[in-house]
């Protein structure tokens, strides 16, 4: 099973320039979990800092009891072993074909016949399907070709940890629902601790377990994906809707004169090209193909959001109680825990009592 | 990542040496630990020759003769011909040499070095491997620079040969010294470590031309337009770094290493 990852008070910066303060947060183990933030908020600054290539100023990154912000570089070596990384464009090594580059960490780091290496890098590319591109050099295949490489190069070490920088970057929407579908199933398969990093909506909506969001250098939130999915915070909303009204500017931050200067134009017409529908909501999460097995981090999570669901908001609980069976709903005693409750917020009460009836949310599979 | 403390004028280059020396004892480091990349090793060995041997030889002769030239031409206006040859070919294989050798090993091996390591800096490349766990000194920078101080050693000699015989050359032919001269002054002045410290010297100058080639390939601005001005850097700052080294070493060796018949 995957491991957990966790983040304390960690701050970057390049010179004067902070990246971001005092980020806090954890990775379940073995639990999907997608970070969210415009362009140019250090989404890929966090992402190097966890696997070692930056040294943030501040804070710790624990896993398996060691810090990587403070640990020996051999160390770092040995702990960077349980990652799997998935690079922007992905950091395919030139002068080898895509064979030799998946093969690349067996012969490094294992004592694997060359038959055994076979069979394991033509296992991992036909996962990623890349069959037959094996004697193509990175410079020959499309982008999107390089990525998929680059995520089967990832996973021959079998990582405890998979970190992805934008997946979707590049891809059209096709392939990026299949690159979902492959990172679901891989997590039913091996039950890794996944972070992807993305702006992309779609992926964010429908496949982590939990959900953050950084923006103007700090973490908007980080927690259960009901939470980010429902809230109410103007720079969520307004990045979830993809909308142009809202706190976020072209360039990071929007002034006041800016905002008041849409909000007139909106005022008067001027239609924006924002749908006016509004995509927040909890919607159903991804599931692994049938037939591979469920994954564990759902049931998990469950457990684990339920202990803690009377602290949040009250749009995220509904939303997470909405997505529970019947038969779960009583597994937890959540109709229970809300009438005796005195930490819960009153308003969700009614409504999940009304909830099982419209079956709007509730599914066979019982996904979170 | 500057220095914390960066306020004082200079600070910024002296962080940069320290990386850099940084860097090379990491190198050294990394050079005794197993497995030794000797394919790696032998390729780039192999790839430092075939760009810098022509060249080389073809800066040579004429270095050769223009020093000959010089000191023939001299040694006649204050009457001591018997011992060009022992003048030229000092200076020869001292100076002119192991500098030929270590101007093209960072203008032609270096520069490639520093632009296809700074290439896969941008690519991600060097990340990649640091997170598949294997280190990119250890994998890449050090056959690279043990390949530089190798093929510096190599060449040295075959510029040490090539400008004596230009040499002599220029001096028995065209300015009609007499080859017996030649020779006898040199066996009279010269002696063995006068071959040590200039192969010494070949040495450490395809170190520094390794080291600085990588350091700036590992570190490029930002962009494909900081790799192109890191190799730019790179041949600058080993030019600098390689005559000053020269000086220095050149003021011990005279110091310590007593002339032949004082």
């Amino acid at each position: 099973m995957g491991v957990e990852v966790v983040v304390e008070g960690l701050s970057k910066s390049f010179g004067k320039q902070a990246i971001w303060r005092d980020v806090s947060l954890t990775l379940p183990a073995g639990e999907v979990s997608v970070m969210l933030g415009p362009s140019g908020t250090g989404k890929s600054v966090f992402l190097k800092s966890l696997v070692g290539l930056l040294k943030p100023e501040r804070g710790r990154i624990v896993i398996n009891g060691t810090d990587l912000v403070r640990c020996s570089e051999s160390r770092l070596y040995e702990i960077r072993k349980m990652f799997g990384v998935l690079f922007q464009d992905g950091a395919l090594f030139g002068s080898m074909n895509l064979f030799d580059n998946v093969a690349f960490p067996l012969r490094e780091h294992t004592r694997k016949t060359e038959a055994e290496v076979r069979r394991i890098v033509l296992e991992k590319m036909e996962m990623v399907g890349l069959v037959g591109a094996e004697r193509k050099l990175p410079g020959e295949i499309s982008g999107g070709m390089r990525k998929r490489a680059g995520l089967a190069r990832a996973l021959v070490l079998d990582p405890e940890i998979i970190l992805c920088d934008e997946p979707d970057s590049g891809l059209d929407p096709v392939r990026t629902a299949y690159l979902s579908q492959l990172l679901i199933d891989l997590n039913a398969q091996i039950d890794a601790t996944i972070l992807i990093v993305t702006h992309n909506i779609t992926v964010a909506r429908t496949v982590p377990d939990n959900l953050g969001m950084l923006f103007r250098r700090e973490l908007v939130m980080f927690g259960p994906r009901e939470v980010l999915l429902t809230s109410d915070e103007p720079v969520v909303a307004q990045f979830l809707n993809g909308r142009r009204l809202g706190p976020i500017g072209m360039s990071e931050e929007k002034d006041q004169a800016t905002m008041a200067a849409e909000l007139a134009h909106r005022e008067a017409g001027h239609a924006d090209g924002a749908p006016d529908e509004d995509v927040r909501g909890v919607v159903p999460q991804l599931e692994p193909t049938p037939g591979l097995p469920p994954r564990g981090a759902v049931r998990r999570r469950k457990d684990r959001v339920m202990s803690i669901v009377h602290t949040l908001p009250a749009d995220a609980q509904q939303g997470i109680v909405a997505s529970l069976t019947p038969e779960e709903q009583e597994r937890y005693g959540v109709l229970a825990a809300n009438a005796g409750g005195p930490a819960l917020t009153p308003s969700p009460v009614p409504r999940v009592a009304r909830l099982p009836e419209t079956g709007r949310h509730s599914r066979g599979g019982g996904d979170a | 990542m500057t220095a914390p403390g960066a306020s004082f004028p200079g600070a910024g280059a002296l962080a940069e040496a320290g990386k850099l020396f940084a860097l090379a004892a990491d190198v050294a480091r990394s050079t005794f630990r197993r497995p030794f990349q000797f394919r790696e090793f032998v390729q780039q060995s192999w790839f430092i020759v075939s760009v810098t041997i022509l060249p080389t030889a073809l800066v040579s002769i004429p270095f050769g003769a223009v020093i000959a030239l010089q000191l023939g031409s001299l040694t006649r206006q204050i009457g001591a011909q018997s011992f060009t040859g022992a003048a030229s070919v000092l200076a020869i294989i001292q100076q002119a040499s192991p500098i030929v050798t270590a101007l093209l090993i960072a203008g032609a091996g270096g520069s490639a070095i520093c632009a296809d390591l700074g290439s896969r800096t941008i690519r991600e490349e060097i990340d990649a491997m640091k997170v598949l766990g294997v280190s990119p000194v250890q994998r890449l920078v050090v056959p690279r620079v043990l390949a530089a101080m190798l093929v510096s050693v190599l060449l040295n000699g075959m510029v040490s040969v090539v400008g004596v015989m230009g040499g002599y050359f220029f001096n028995v032919i065209l300015q009609d010294g007499t080859p017996g001269a030649y020779l006898a002054s040199f066996s009279a002045l010269a002696q063995l470590p006068d071959l040590w410290i200039s192969e010494f010297k070949a040495l450490i100058f395809g170190l520094i031309a390794g080291v600085v080639a990588a350091y700036r390939g590992l570190n490029p601005s930002g962009g494909p337009k900081g790799v192109g001005d890191a190799v730019n850097q790179a041949v600058v700052i080993t030019f600098l770094l390689l005559f000053f080294v020269n000086f220095v070493l050149t003021t011990i060796y005279l110091q310590v290493v007593p002339a032949k018949g004082s």
